[in-house]
């Protein structure tokens, strides 16, 4: 035989003591200022004469100071910052009311055909028919799914929308001689964005108690009302994760009251294809593209926030909006002699959400879409049923929609905040859920699993979820305190970020 | 369905467990009458390749950019978006996280974010930049209002050179107020807003390049504003002209406030882009939108987080600076991976050859009969005036499948005496055949 | 003799005759947690009892503060700027917010006193 010793070793032996915390795998990454240069450039261009400057006098003196990357260094520079991220690929992503759902990647990929990705805004109408086309049937699936009249297509997010839905109604109460109307009902329990808008048109700002069971009091809205109300602003269902039973009492008494109803369509993913936002008597409501229709966060946008209106709003939508004649689509893109309220971005909104919002519809099929919000609830009332023995709920004794909702309750005299159970969590290997909101309840638990997690993920989380309380319980505060451990990072110095603010990288001295 | 996890068995199974018949029950609270009862008329569940056919079907109606010659601009541009970039910003870890609520497992994105705001504070040449706005029409939005709450003054100068569409995307937000002043569209960029600034004004707003492709002296108006306590708001709507003419930030500009799109960003119809925000330090409670700033963790490790998040909508509620509640954050990366790969000479070379471009084009049409240029200064972008009407010669150009420009009567419906004229852009895309195409077409839809 | 008082929502003030200084009470430093930012007003502004004159933010909470009677401002403390922190660690000396001259000092005496406060935060 031949002896052949060059082998390397394969036991285990000498490698058996000291944990495993994987961070040979997540090297911490220095700035792009720390390691470009900018005698370094990833692009290739020619360097060209200028015969004839026409610059005038505005030459760039100033030093630019930005660092260039190879391609390899740029590689590896963004691949190993987005290793320190969690992602919705990677895991479970409870963040109540964000509606966390998987991305698709056929709508990535239908984004990026050029017949989209390479059309500009402004070619004449008759060469991005196709591109008109996508906005066209985008907005008859949301206007069939919330049984409304119009959709305002433009609105770059859900604030937007907002800002969107609440203008037009301005907008009809100014036309209908009704602009002394300046109150504007909104819920304690309302998302932030809702009361900042209002605010923002000058509206003054009514907040209505909730009921014991977390639902909007139809008595105190009853109450609120009167001449001077212009609108209420409703989220349903609402950030308790619950439905609003009496939603169409409320909207037929904001109605009689000669005032609108806006809804916050953020949890539209509860009941999209089960019931209509129309048929509930509302208004205006935005649809988040990036929450119900699966276009991706992005790590905090970009989003779109399409409009849809009723016909009492309908002539009050801004411009663009796409108007048929018979064969051809036309684009309304002037306020000029009609009642629009004019025009809120330049261009014609998140085409690229679109793209991918039209995309996942189609996938999805309407009986689909009805599918998806039927799962989402299960998935949460799964959940709720499996941490409700521990967890407490201050809303518990009814089912809830698409989101479950825990107080800090069940951690009383543990010494471990919600804060620290979610950074507890982390060490699990999963997000947290969303904290603190809504503002309703004590150190406030928002999950939310969406449709896309199996019955295998859940019970999983379930798992953890109890195993977690139950050490809380136990005592083992520390391991909540110190939590996270097992990140890439410890817990960060908001308060000094805060107190002396540094916004950019400074070169050391 | 192909995105849906669960089989019937295990549905019942949950179903069991949470002790209903069906998920119906679940529904239970919403009453009988609200709920739909006949399926809805849309089209049923569709594989991948059906969805695909659809898609490309539409796709298909549309005339690309790369389909012939293309010289359209106006606040939007066709420039190459390096391979990296596209492969980059599609890595899970990127497109599938959401907002940095938990910055222990989102430095990812924070760092990115804190790299983003300090390329746009040296793109700009201002002191801090905030990790970014929708686009750039509702950042000027926003820089007005944040000049108001500066100055604790109402009125606001518009120039006439602002893209009309931004103006009125302004005229929206500011519907109920008289405080905001807009001048006339002004094709040859000589008005002279810096007699109208008085005590009473917050800011003048300008942009620059203008929409009609002038270079506007910034530092004139700086002077001018700041010697009567208002601000210079400066709007940029081709990020890559700053490669080349001065950062307004070095001529005294207070906010500058741009459209990111030409960098790592597609044209894309008009959308998603990336505004950009950027100003003075003492001005950083006043400035809307989300930021990102540097500490430390608990052991010491220098992190980022997202911070000043008192100014914003969840916590000040009606108080707050905005009702804005996100960032462009994809298009943000794709800005900021792109803008590092070109450094400082890549981003200087592709201004010039834009530049050259654009001289080049502007050129060639001056030679067309019936065509002048107005421009004496400009970037990649300028005005020509035919000796007809505009928009018929671009709709016939573009029958013929060349893109000339936009006429400016699409956007100015109203102003009459502007409908001969049609803004064009040339950028690294533009070549000398592109030109020499629509010299020939033009000159003969113009004889 | 100054003496001190305080309004139910935690502001104090500490007067002699009709100049007086202004902040929050020790009790709403505690509760506020860590101050990160002091939004204070113009120098020469009168507030009339129960105007907003300033707001107290946290990192997670911002807090309007109140007027406990009318004043005019006379002084602002500006160290405050670089260093908020000082109301968290002496909110009853140097992390006061403003000095005033006060229109009406009998207004004082509609106040709780040290003894009542105690009670009202126990």
């Amino acid at each position: 035989m031949s002896m052949n010793q060059q082998g390397r070793p394969t036991g285990i032996e000498n490698s058996t003591n000291g944990s495993c915390e994987g961070a040979a795998l997540l090297p911490m990454e220095p700035l792009l200022f720390e390691i470009g240069a900018t005698d370094h450039s990833g692009v290739d261009l020619p360097d060209v004469e200028l015969n004839s400057s026409r610059l005038g006098a505005y030459e760039r003196q100033s030093p630019l100071d930005l660092p260039g990357l190879t391609e390899p260094e740029a590689m590896r520079h963004y691949v190993r910052l987005s290793r320190l991220n969690y992602s919705i690929d990677a895991g479970l992503y409870p963040l109540g009311s964000c509606t966390m759902k998987h991305n698709p990647r056929l709508n990535e990929k239908m984004a990026r055909l050029p017949g989209f990705a390479d059309v500009h805004p402004l070619q004449p109408v008759s060469s991005v028919q196709g591109a008109i086309g996508v906005i066209s049937e985008l907005g008859e699936w949301l206007m069939a799914l919330t049984n409304t009249s119009a959709v305002a297509m433009s609105p770059k997010a859900g604030a937007h929308g907002e800002l969107c839905g609440m203008m037009a109604i301005h907008a009809a109460h100014t036309a209908n001689g009704q602009a002394h109307r300046t109150i504007v009902l909104v819920p304690e329990s309302a998302h932030g964005t809702n009361p900042a808008t209002a605010a923002f048109l000058g509206y003054k700002v009514k907040p209505i108690p909730a009921n014991s069971d977390g639902t909007v009091d139809v008595r105190a809205v009853e109450e609120a009302l009167s001449s001077d109300v212009a609108a209420i602003m409703l989220t349903n269902p609402n950030t308790c994760g619950l439905f609003e039973p009496d939603v169409k009492k409320i909207a037929d008494a904001v109605h009689k009251a000669g005032a609108y109803f806006y809804c916050d369509g953020a949890n539209f993913n509860a009941i999209m294809g089960v019931a209509r936002p129309g048929d509930l008597g509302i208004d205006a409501m935005h649809i988040n593209l990036h929450k119900t229709f699966s276009t991706p966060h992005g790590g905090g946008g970009p989003g779109a926030g399409p409009v849809v209106l009723s016909q009492a709003l309908a002539p009050f939508a801004p411009v663009p909006f796409v108007r048929k004649n018979g064969q051809e689509l036309e684009l309304v893109e002037h306020a000029q002699g009609s009642q629009s309220l004019g025009r809120l971005t330049a261009f014609h909104g998140q085409m690229g959400m679109f793209t991918r919002a039209l995309t996942y519809m189609l996938s999805h099929g309407g009986d689909g879409l009805t599918q998806a919000a039927n799962d989402a609830v299960l998935n949460a009332n799964y959940l709720k049923t499996r941490l409700e023995t521990v967890f407490s709920m201050p809303f518990g004794a009814q089912h809830c929609m698409h989101e479950v909702l825990c107080d800090d309750d069940f951690l009383k005299g543990t010494g471990v905040t919600t804060l620290d159970f979610a950074k507890a969590m982390i060490d699990e290997g999963y997000h947290p859920m969303t904290m603190y909101f809504p503002l309703v309840v004590h150190g406030a638990m928002l999950i939310e699993p969406t449709e896309s997690e199996s019955l295998k993920a859940l019970d999983a989380f379930a798992d953890t979820m109890l195993e977690l309380a139950g050490a809380a319980k136990a005592g083992e505060r520390e391991r909540f305190t110190s939590a996270p451990r097992k990140a890439p990072m410890r817990r960060l110095d908001e308060t000094g970020a805060a107190r002396s603010p540094k916004l950019k990288w400074v070169k050391p001295d | 369905m192909r995105y849906l996890p669960h089989s019937e068995a295990d549905r019942a199974k949950m179903l069991a467990t949470i002790g209903v018949k069906s998920t119906q029950e679940l529904f239970d609270v919403i009453p009988d009458a609200l709920k739909i009862k006949e399926p809805l008329d849309l089209p049923a569940t569709s594989p991948e390749y059906a969805v695909e056919a659809h898609m490309q079907a539409l796709a298909g109606k549309n005339h690309t950019g790369g389909d012939g010659p293309f010289f359209v601009g106006a606040g939007a541009y066709r420039h190459h978006v390096p391979a990296s970039v596209d492969h980059l910003i599609q890595r899970s870890e990127w497109l599938t996280a959401y907002t940095p609520y938990q910055p222990e497992i989102s430095q990812g994105t924070l760092q990115m974010l804190f790299e983003f705001q300090t390329q746009v504070a040296h793109l700009t040449g201002m002191e801090v930049a905030n990790a970014s706005m929708y686009d750039g029409s509702t950042a000027a939005a926003e820089a007005i209002l944040m000049a108001r709450r500066i100055t604790r003054r109402q009125k606001i100068i518009v120039s006439g050179g602002l893209h009309p569409q931004y103006r009125d995307v302004l005229k929206t937000y500011l519907t109920r107020d008289e405080g905001l002043v807009c001048r006339p569209p002004n094709r040859q960029g000589t008005a002279r807003i810096i007699d109208e600034v008085d005590e009473t004004v917050a800011a003048i707003l300008v942009q620059t390049p203008d929409f009609f492709g002038h270079l506007h002296d910034i530092e004139a108006l700086a002077n001018a504003a700041h010697e009567k306590g208002a601000l210079l708001i400066v709007v940029v709507t081709e990020i890559l002209a700053l490669g080349i003419i001065e950062a307004p930030g070095a001529f005294g500009a207070d906010i500058v406030v741009g459209e990111g799109q030409s960098l790592g960003n597609p044209l894309g119809f008009g959308g998603p882009y990336v505004g950009l925000m950027a100003t003075r330090q003492k001005f950083i409670r006043q400035m809307p939108g989300r930021l990102c700033g540097e500490t430390l963790d608990a052991q010491g490790k220098r992190g980022f987080v997202l911070t000043l998040s008192t100014r914003e909508q969840h916590i000040r509620r009606e108080k707050a600076t905005s009702n804005i509640c996100t960032n462009a954050g994809l298009c943000a990366l794709a800005f900021s991976i792109h803008l590092s790969l070109l450094g400082e000479l890549g981003l200087k070379k592709l201004a010039r050859i834009n530049h050259a471009n654009a001289c080049k084009l502007a050129d060639a049409l001056e030679n067309v009969p019936g065509v002048s240029v107005l421009n004496k200064t400009f970037f990649n972008e300028f005005t020509i005036r035919l000796n007809t009407r505009a928009a018929p010669v671009v709709q016939a150009l573009a029958d013929r499948g060349i893109m000339a420009g936009v006429p400016v009567s699409r956007l100015l419906p109203d102003e009459g005496e502007l409908s001969d004229l049609i803004v064009l852009a040339a950028t690294e895309l533009t070549s000398d055949e592109d030109i020499a195409a629509l010299v020939s077409t033009l000159t003969e839809e113009l004889s | 003799m100054s003496k001190t008082v305080y309004t139910e929502d935690h502001e104090y003030i500490s007067a002699q005759e009709s100049a007086a200084t202004i902040g929050i009470s020790n009790y709403a430093q505690e509760q506020l947690g860590d101050i990160v930012y002091v939004e204070l007003p113009q120098v020469g502004t009168s507030f009339k009892k129960g105007d907003e004159i300033a707001v107290v933010e946290s990192v997670k909470a911002a807090s309007e503060i109140y007027a406990p009677a009318d004043f005019t401002v006379t002084e602002i403390n500006s160290a405050l700027e670089a260093d908020p922190a000082q109301v968290n660690t002496d909110a009853m000396g140097a992390g006061w917010l403003m000095k005033g001259t006060l229109a009406n000092p009998a207004q004082l005496d509609e106040l709780m006193d040290e003894t009542a406060y105690a009670a009202h935060i126990a």
